[in-house]
């Protein structure tokens, strides 16, 4: 008998410690393709978007040293096009929290909103800043740019001033090109380490916290609920504070813009969500089929048409954000209900469904 | 000759030798167990890091200690050592369940039915005579006992019994046998698993053959490990189940306290081979002790524990079942739900904000749950309507204190249990700061809407 205990024993511990080391990914060929899955959003989203994203950085860059050069009316404009073009594209893309863009803070560097003016002033002021430094990172990105575009002075004559006459043009100037040049860096840094990560990327499926699709899966959600729902909407719509905070909305110093970056942020969240391609028609694998293969259609339903619900909401309103809360915050807070159903439809409807092992909870079950 | 086979003899004496090694292995699994959850880095995720705790109702002055809170996973994991190597056996196993008691009761985030077993079985170890035989209690003394009691051993088997078959009645609901649910959300999903992961685990056949079967083993384990013949093929199955669902779900420990606990059913004469094993290959000590023959206990000892046990197993045997004194969908509700083996039966997550009103302006604004909850306890609490209310209080107080006026607090909640679309889950007009803490039906839980009932127990 206890021959037989002590046989039982060892093989356990054997076959435990097989298991647990098993080294060989196999290739995941079942029902449903996560594969397919993530070579449709590395391939035709996320890259796309990136190459996209990256070039217009380039234009916006090429932009500001034009300006930098000749700081008059038309160089401005230009700067002012090339940034809200960017800028648009940025909202495809901020949502991709993984690889080289997250251990970077990607997003971070690039959109914290609202600005700390005084930071930027005494930086400016100073001459001297590490951009690299995290308290900094509001005073820098899109919305530092917004604000040395439109929000330095009350008119456009009053804003070249301090590029051209004010006594420290020059500082203003280099404040300028050192942020566009950390833009830039930062965004040919996480394009580049993408694209040559990409079949480690794509390859990564299995069930696990640190695993491509988990991971992708986690920041999409996050993303949908943080930097879209909370941070375009509820914040400044007063939905988390006693009153309405209209300067925290996203381009608060352009301020008619708010409506249209936030469209697109949304868009981008739903075209993830169905595998669209960027800037096409044609659709991929998604989380959408994924569900549909779980016999999940009715999530994959609501979800969408949620979505577009949302997105009708969000058209009704003022273009400007502010003026929308200042004038009719209902409106507003309407909206906000709306992306907020979406977000019980993904975190906990898609994400059940899935059943992935999300990365902030790793205790025990029973 | 039907009350005979029923009559128990409290008098027969059997072999310590069963209940040493369940104390010895009890013991190592208990101290591995709090060096695991350290070695995780647990104790401060758990415990430390939140600023608020969720608490039992009438325990809520049970609270983690600061940096205290190490010593006390120290003095558990240090008892647990002393229980198993039996020295000081008495003070030893008391310490180990008061504090591992504590640790449970600091947080009910973090509750698990084998966290609750490991509470209930030290419980009964404290009257147990497991030091009797092959323990460091009986060789400072120069004296052990070969025989104990044999209702000692058998209480133990009992609790395993109670546990295995209101495991299984509990499984008798349409949900589990005729859905498959939750095994059909969990097992695709471990589709990188070697070998079965793409195939088995995707089989809908697999789904419900796992879900009858495990209803199968609960009910019947009990019988095949009591009856000598079926022994140790139930064993087999026993190693067999628990490894399987240590492979499929992250249950940590449970699994290996159980393939051991299941020992216990064997007679003595493995558990003295198991002991000549030590004695020879570890200990290697040849100390020979004097061997008494028969462990008493006093009259008036005997008395007290037995009519102790007799409450206590009442108790066990009721307290899964006060669900039923409850109106509603009991998985919807959770009200009864916990401490009654009901385990893995749901796969439930939730959405829930608050928020905050001035009742006499009816000026409001949302809470964001992450400035006060883990994500942990975020997601426990989105879904366990005594959470909800305990966290709906704390905000009340919470933004009373800070200043606000006739504070009401509302909550917006969603939740989706069993593969079914997430619906309303609390009454979103109702006040509930307003509303006790208490363990009388909560009124303010929406009624189960899905078109999917759930029958059975």
């Amino acid at each position: 008998m206890f021959r037989k205990f002590l046989v039982l024993f060892v093989s356990i511990i054997t076959f435990l410690a097989c298991s647990s080391s098993e080294e060989i990914t196999p290739t995941i060929i079942d029902g449903f393709d996560r594969n397919a899955l993530l070579e449709n959003i590395a391939d035709n989203i996320i890259i796309p978007a990136y190459e996209d994203f990256s070039g217009k950085m380039n234009a916006l860059k090429t932009a500001g040293d034009t300006f930098s050069t000749a700081p008059n009316q038309s160089n401005l404009e230009a700067l002012r096009v090339s940034w809200f073009a960017a800028y648009k594209t940025w909202q495809h893309i901020e949502m991709f929290d993984i690889g080289k863009a997250e251990e970077l803070q990607f997003k971070f560097y690039m959109n914290i909103y609202p600005v700390t003016v005084s930071d930027i002033e005494d930086n400016i002021t100073n001459g001297s800043y590490d951009l690299n430094s995290v308290n900094n990172q509001d005073a820098q990105g899109f919305p530092a740019l917004d604000y040395l575009l439109h929000g330095l002075a009350d008119s456009d004559a009053a804003i070249l001033e301090k590029f051209t006459i004010a006594e420290d043009n020059d500082n203003y100037k280099n404040y300028l090109i050192a942020i566009l040049n950390q833009m830039n860096t930062l965004t040919t840094s996480v394009v580049s380490d993408f694209k040559a990560q990409r079949n480690a990327f794509v390859i990564s499926t299995e069930n696990t916290a640190t695993s491509s699709v988990n991971k992708l899966i986690n920041d999409y959600i996050f993303y949908y609920e943080k930097g879209l729902r909370a941070n375009k909407f509820g914040i400044p719509a007063g939905v988390f504070s006693e009153n309405a905070l209209p300067e925290k909305v996203e381009g608060q110093y352009k301020n008619d813009v708010s409506k249209e970056l936030a469209l697109d942020a949304l868009t981008a969240v739903q075209n993830l969500f169905e595998g669209r391609h960027y800037n096409a028609a044609t659709t991929g694998v998604s989380f959408k089929d994924y569900l549909v293969k779980l016999n999940r259609t009715d999530i994959a339903t609501s979800t969408s048409d949620q979505f577009d619900i949302a997105g009708s909401q969000v058209e009704k309103l003022d273009n400007s954000f502010a003026a929308q809360i200042d004038t009719d915050n209902t409106a507003m807070t309407m909206a906000y209900d709306e992306l907020q159903k979406a977000v019980v439809l993904l975190k906990v409807d898609m994400l059940q469904a899935f059943n992935v092992s999300i990365d902030y909870v790793d205790a025990d079950g029973d | 000759m039907f009350m005979k086979r029923f009559k128990y003899n409290f008098k027969e004496q059997t072999n310590a030798a069963p209940l040493a090694i369940f104390r010895l292995f009890f013991g190592l699994m208990m101290f591995a167990s709090i060096l695991r959850f350290w070695a995780k880095g647990w104790i401060e995720k758990l415990y430390l890091v939140p600023k608020f705790h969720f608490s039992y109702f009438g325990f809520s002055w049970v609270k983690p200690i600061g940096d205290y809170t190490y010593l006390l996973f120290i003095i558990c994991g240090v008892s647990a050592i002393f229980v198993a190597i039996g020295y000081k056996y008495r003070v030893a196993i008391i310490t180990f369940f008061l504090s591992f008691l504590y640790i449970e009761l600091m947080d009910k985030t973090t509750y698990l039915n084998h966290y609750y077993f490991i509470s209930i079985v030290s419980f009964l170890l404290i009257f147990l005579p497991a030091n009797a035989y092959f323990s460091l209690d009986a060789f400072v003394q120069k004296k052990q006992y070969k025989l104990v009691p044999k209702w000692t051993i058998d209480s133990i088997k009992l609790m395993l019994v109670i546990i295995y078959l209101t495991a299984g009645f509990v499984k008798l609901n349409s949900d589990w046998l005729f859905r498959a649910m939750p095994l059909k959300i969990w097992l695709p999903s471990k589709y990188d698993l070697p070998f079965i992961g793409e195939n088995l685990m995707q089989q809908n056949w697999f789904h419900f053959a796992m879900s009858w079967s495990g209803m199968l083993y609960d009910l019947a384990i009990p019988f095949l490990l009591l009856y000598k013949r079926t022994r140790f093929v139930a064993f087999l199955f026993v190693v067999f189940f628990h490894v399987f669902t240590r492979l499929l779900f992250p249950i940590g420990m449970f699994p290996y306290i159980m393939i051991v606990s299941a020992l216990i059913f064997f007679d003595a004469t493995l558990h003295n081979k198991i002991i000549n094993f030590i004695k020879k290959h570890i200990i290697k000590s040849k100390t020979i002790l004097l061997l008494e023959p028969n462990f008493h206990f006093s009259k008036l000892k005997s008395k007290v524990v037995l009519s102790l046990f007799a409450v206590f197993f009442a108790i066990q045997m009721l307290l899964p079942w006060r669900s039923l004194l409850y109106p509603g969908e009991l998985f919807w509700t959770e009200e009864g739900y916990r401490f009654s083996w009901r385990v893995m039966l749901m796969e439930k997550a939730g959405s829930t904000n608050f928020k905050i009103v001035n009742l006499n302006s009816g000026a409001s604004f949302r809470v964001n749950n992450t400035d006060f909850l883990t994500s942990f306890q975020e997601k426990q609490m989105s879904y366990q309507p005594d959470f909800i209310l305990e966290y709906a209080h704390f905000l009340g107080d919470h933004f009373t204190k800070q200043g606000y006026n006739n504070v009401g607090v509302f909550a917006t909640s969603y939740v989706a249990l069993n593969g079914r679309l997430s619906t309303r889950f609390i009454n979103e007009k109702v006040d509930l700061y307003q509303q006790k803490v208490s363990f009388t039906h909560k009124k303010w839980i929406l009624p189960f809407q899905s078109q999917i009932k759930i029958k059975g127990i």
